[in-house]
């Protein structure tokens, strides 16, 4: 539906983009948007390339999309952008994790790590690069990756009126909300540099 | 309240809201989460259990029903086709207290060895089936599925699909309807199933069929939103809500949530109204093929494929001919992404020690350790389903030793799946006189589906503790002679015990245990498993750059291409030592412990 936003999440198994992707659909519901996220389980998960969309808006219909459809591709790896990028809309934009995880031929040295991924989508795509894992370790925990890249998502798409805070403050273990709600601005700021 | 819930999590909220009293289960992507959320979530009035395989889950929760209580059985799609023999017969003998059996189908093989369409199931079995589009209809459903069950004396399978699994929707919580438990009455005529009490259930059977296909073409799951004359949808299951986002109010609906029997005088009604017809389905012409039989004219599989996971591009593109519009770029570049075992995995020492054996083949099974067959440790040349490696290594065994072929058996499987089905193969070959190496990867554990506790690992679904089948025993009790268990982590253990089990001319067991890397220990493992410490470091000045412990495929080591050194990341090393065994030069040491 014409209404409807799509965003999607791609990352490596192990990210936590099903937990960002779990915050952000809690967010959207609370501001009264009709959600849909679907995620995958299972044998991808085990190092595999995952993918996560969420959908909202009046009402939504499917709970994926298929190539050209996504208004914003969050990727939290680099190669992995570049793999979903035929999902996104022609004038979709794209938020990517400066950060590689080779994949097991690349640890193997048969192939290398492909070079120049983010120049090749900057050229394709609105593209904020987000060096979400040096934020995180500056934060002191690189888990905390994935809450960087949903502050930068919600900097991006122009969500920034819901609380976001007090949802993560509900979503995540006690001893871990002062810094996932630091990651959480550190991504937006990054999202705000980046335009200056 | 309005909560976002998978489909998964709605159908436990469903069993909890219909009063549903007893749900078993086997764990199985994309269905698991269902039995979890219910001994999570609903542990006081739902007896909740794993079931050591479909079969037996399907058989407790009918038991369950002839006892009087509403039961609920749940599985992955080829879960069913073990479950298969009860079912065809629960299609003759109805129920007691309401029954529904939820069946996950996988479209796209997410998680899975074949893309089968359940919904042929219904047909052929003759059971009442309801397929949900998103979660509310998922909770909804499951209610209704009672009603239907005991007003009609029928299960009803549920047909969910990874997208409906796996997708949050919003769902309205509402509150447990508490449902007595029926009396429990014997009744020879409708649970003793001898051949002259069958013949005349099948009466009954086809007399029900038609009752139920006149509340199919009443029920309000069967319903029609009216937009336009021009073009008609039929449409159940996920693929409606991918017709509803492509054709939008340009189109009218033939919404099916029942969909056996099909409401065939609502479909000719609807197809009468519109002038084009499309019957768009996920998978099979299930229902486009009744249709059609029915002399409906409709367009359906000679344009959406019936192959892999469909989405809305592609009911756009089939159908409209409207192609999405795709950024140009060069995907070449990037670099396949295969699922890998986990750094620090026991699997990974057994599968190296196991793949520089020659002349073997090895007969593969369904779990992590399927990950052993792909690079760079190959090894393993066959995988088929739950308990196969055993009987088909048994198979092949027989065939080499006939034609005097130069082959060993090697059969692989794992804990949970050698309890599911593997211990009737191993009788089959200690019956049957093969002479195969069959090696049990215990980790202690059901990993691919999440850890979940299974028959060894002295847990319930709860946690509670409870008993333990030992394998060990349970090999020995069917009669194989000769077992060894070793530590996958040790290779020379490991060694030590193929040069034994491959020099005896009778059928041996090897036991590889050591707890999955992702497990949180138990307290029976704590008195077992000393936890891994430390991490492994590569000197530098002392790796030669064979790239040995690359070879492993561990995900925490990289050959560096410029220095021609390997390296170790650590962040994901856990410490295992198997790359410091490979190493031929002690370049790799422990640090940290």
């Amino acid at each position: 539906m014409a209404d409807t936003r799509s965003i999607l999440l791609v990352g490596v198994g192990g990210q936590g983009t099903i937990l960002a992707s779990k915050i952000l659909s809690t967010g959207l519901v609370e501001a009264g948007y009709d959600v849909k996220m679907s995620e995958i389980h299972g044998m991808a998960q085990r190092g595999g390339s995952v993918s996560t969309q969420v959908r909202f808006g009046k009402e939504v219909h499917s709970p994926i999309i298929g190539r050209g459809a996504a208004d914003i591709l969050v990727s939290f790896e680099a190669m992995e952008a570049l793999r979903w990028l035929e999902y996104l809309k022609p004038d979709g934009k794209v938020i990517v994790n400066d950060y590689k995880i080779p994949s097991v031929p690349i640890l193997m040295g048969k192939v290398d790590y492909p070079e120049g991924i983010i120049e090749d989508i900057k050229e394709k795509a609105d593209t904020w690069v987000v060096d979400a894992a040096k934020i995180a370790m500056e934060l002191g925990n690189a888990k905390v990756m994935n809450i960087v890249l949903l502050g930068a998502l919600v900097k991006a798409m122009d969500l920034t009126d819901i609380d976001w805070e007090q949802v993560i403050r509900n979503n995540v273990k006690e001893k871990f909300i002062d810094i996932n709600i630091q990651a959480f601005r550190k991504g937006m700021e990054a999202v705000e540099l980046a335009k200056a | 309240m309005k909560k976002l819930l998978t489909g998964n999590e709605a159908v436990a909220l469903g069993a909890y809201e219909a009063g549903i009293h007893f749900a078993s289960a086997y764990p199985g992507t994309p269905s698991t989460e269902i039995l979890e959320n219910i001994a999570a979530n609903y542990k006081d009035d739902i007896i909740s259990e794993w079931a050591p395989n479909e079969k037996v889950a399907v058989e407790a929760a009918l038991g369950a029903s002839i006892a009087g209580a509403r039961s609920l059985a749940a599985m992955k799609h080829v879960g069913l086709n073990v479950a298969a023999d009860p079912f065809f017969t629960i299609g003759y003998t109805g129920v007691n207290g309401g029954m529904i059996l939820v069946a996950a189908d996988d479209p796209g093989l997410h998680s899975s060895q074949n893309e089968q369409d359940n919904r042929y199931y219904a047909r052929h079995a003759k059971v009442a089936m309801i397929e949900p589009s998103n979660s509310q209809e998922a909770k909804d459903m499951v209610i209704k599925a009672m009603e239907i069950s005991e007003e009609f004396d029928t299960l009803v399978l549920m047909r969910m699909t990874t997208r409906i699994c796996h997708s949050k929707s919003l769902v309205e919580v509402g509150e447990r309807k508490e449902v007595p438990i029926k009396p429990y009455k014997k009744d020879l005529q409708k649970y003793y199933v001898a051949p002259a009490v069958a013949k005349q259930l099948h009466v009954k059977v086809e007399e029900r069929l038609k009752r139920l296909e006149e509340f199919s073409n009443e029920t309000d799951l069967n319903y029609v939103v009216w937009n336009t004359d021009k073009i008609g949808v039929i449409s159940s299951g996920v693929a409606y809500e991918y017709a509803k986002e492509v054709f939008g109010d340009k189109a009218s609906y033939l919404k099916l949530g029942f969909t056996h029997p099909l409401p065939m005088k609502k479909i000719k009604e609807f197809a009468e109204k519109v002038e084009t017809l499309y019957v768009v389905e996920e998978l099979e012409p299930y229902i486009e093929d009744q249709v059609k039989a029915h002399g409906i004219k409709c367009i359906g599989k000679d344009k959406i494929p019936n192959i892999w996971e469909l989405n809305p591009e592609i009911v756009a593109a089939t159908l409209l001919d409207d192609q999405a519009h795709i950024i140009d770029y060069d995907k070449s570049k990037v670099v396949n992404r295969p699922p890998t075992l986990c750094a620090g995995c026991p699997h990974r020492g057994f599968f190296y020690g196991l793949s520089k054996r020659k002349n073997v083949m090895i007969t593969g099974d369904i779990g992590c350790y399927t990950l052993g067959g792909a690079p760079p440790l190959n090894a393993m040349d066959t995988t088929i389903c739950m308990g196969a490696s055993i009987s088909l290594g048994h198979g092949a065994n027989k065939i080499f030793e006939k034609f005097n072929k130069d082959m060993k058996v090697v059969s692989v499987i794992g804990d949970s799946t050698f309890f599911h089905t593997g211990i009737n193969s191993l009788m089959d070959v200690v019956y049957n006189r093969s002479n195969i190496i069959t090696c049990i990867l215990d980790n202690r554990v059901t990993s691919m589906t999440g850890q979940q506790d299974n028959p060894g690992t002295g847990y319930t679904i709860h946690g509670e503790g409870t008993n333990v089948v030992e394998i060990e025993d349970l090999v020995k009790a069917v009669g194989i002679k000769h077992v060894r268990t070793v530590n996958p982590l040790k290779l020379d253990e490991l060694k030590a015990a193929f040069d034994w089990a491959f020099g005896l001319d009778e059928p041996s067991v090897i036991i590889s245990r050591w707890p999955c890397v992702l497990k949180k220990l138990s307290e029976i493992d704590k008195k077992e498993f000393e936890p891994l410490a430390g991490k492994c470091y590569v000197e530098v000045e002392k790796c030669i750059g064979c790239k040995m412990c690359v070879n492993t495929g561990c995900p925490a080591i990289h050959f560096d291409k410029e220095n021609k050194k390997s390296a170790i990341d650590q962040v994901q090393c856990v410490g295992c030592e198997l790359c410091m065994q490979v190493c031929p030069t002690k370049a790799i040491i422990k640090v940290g412990e």
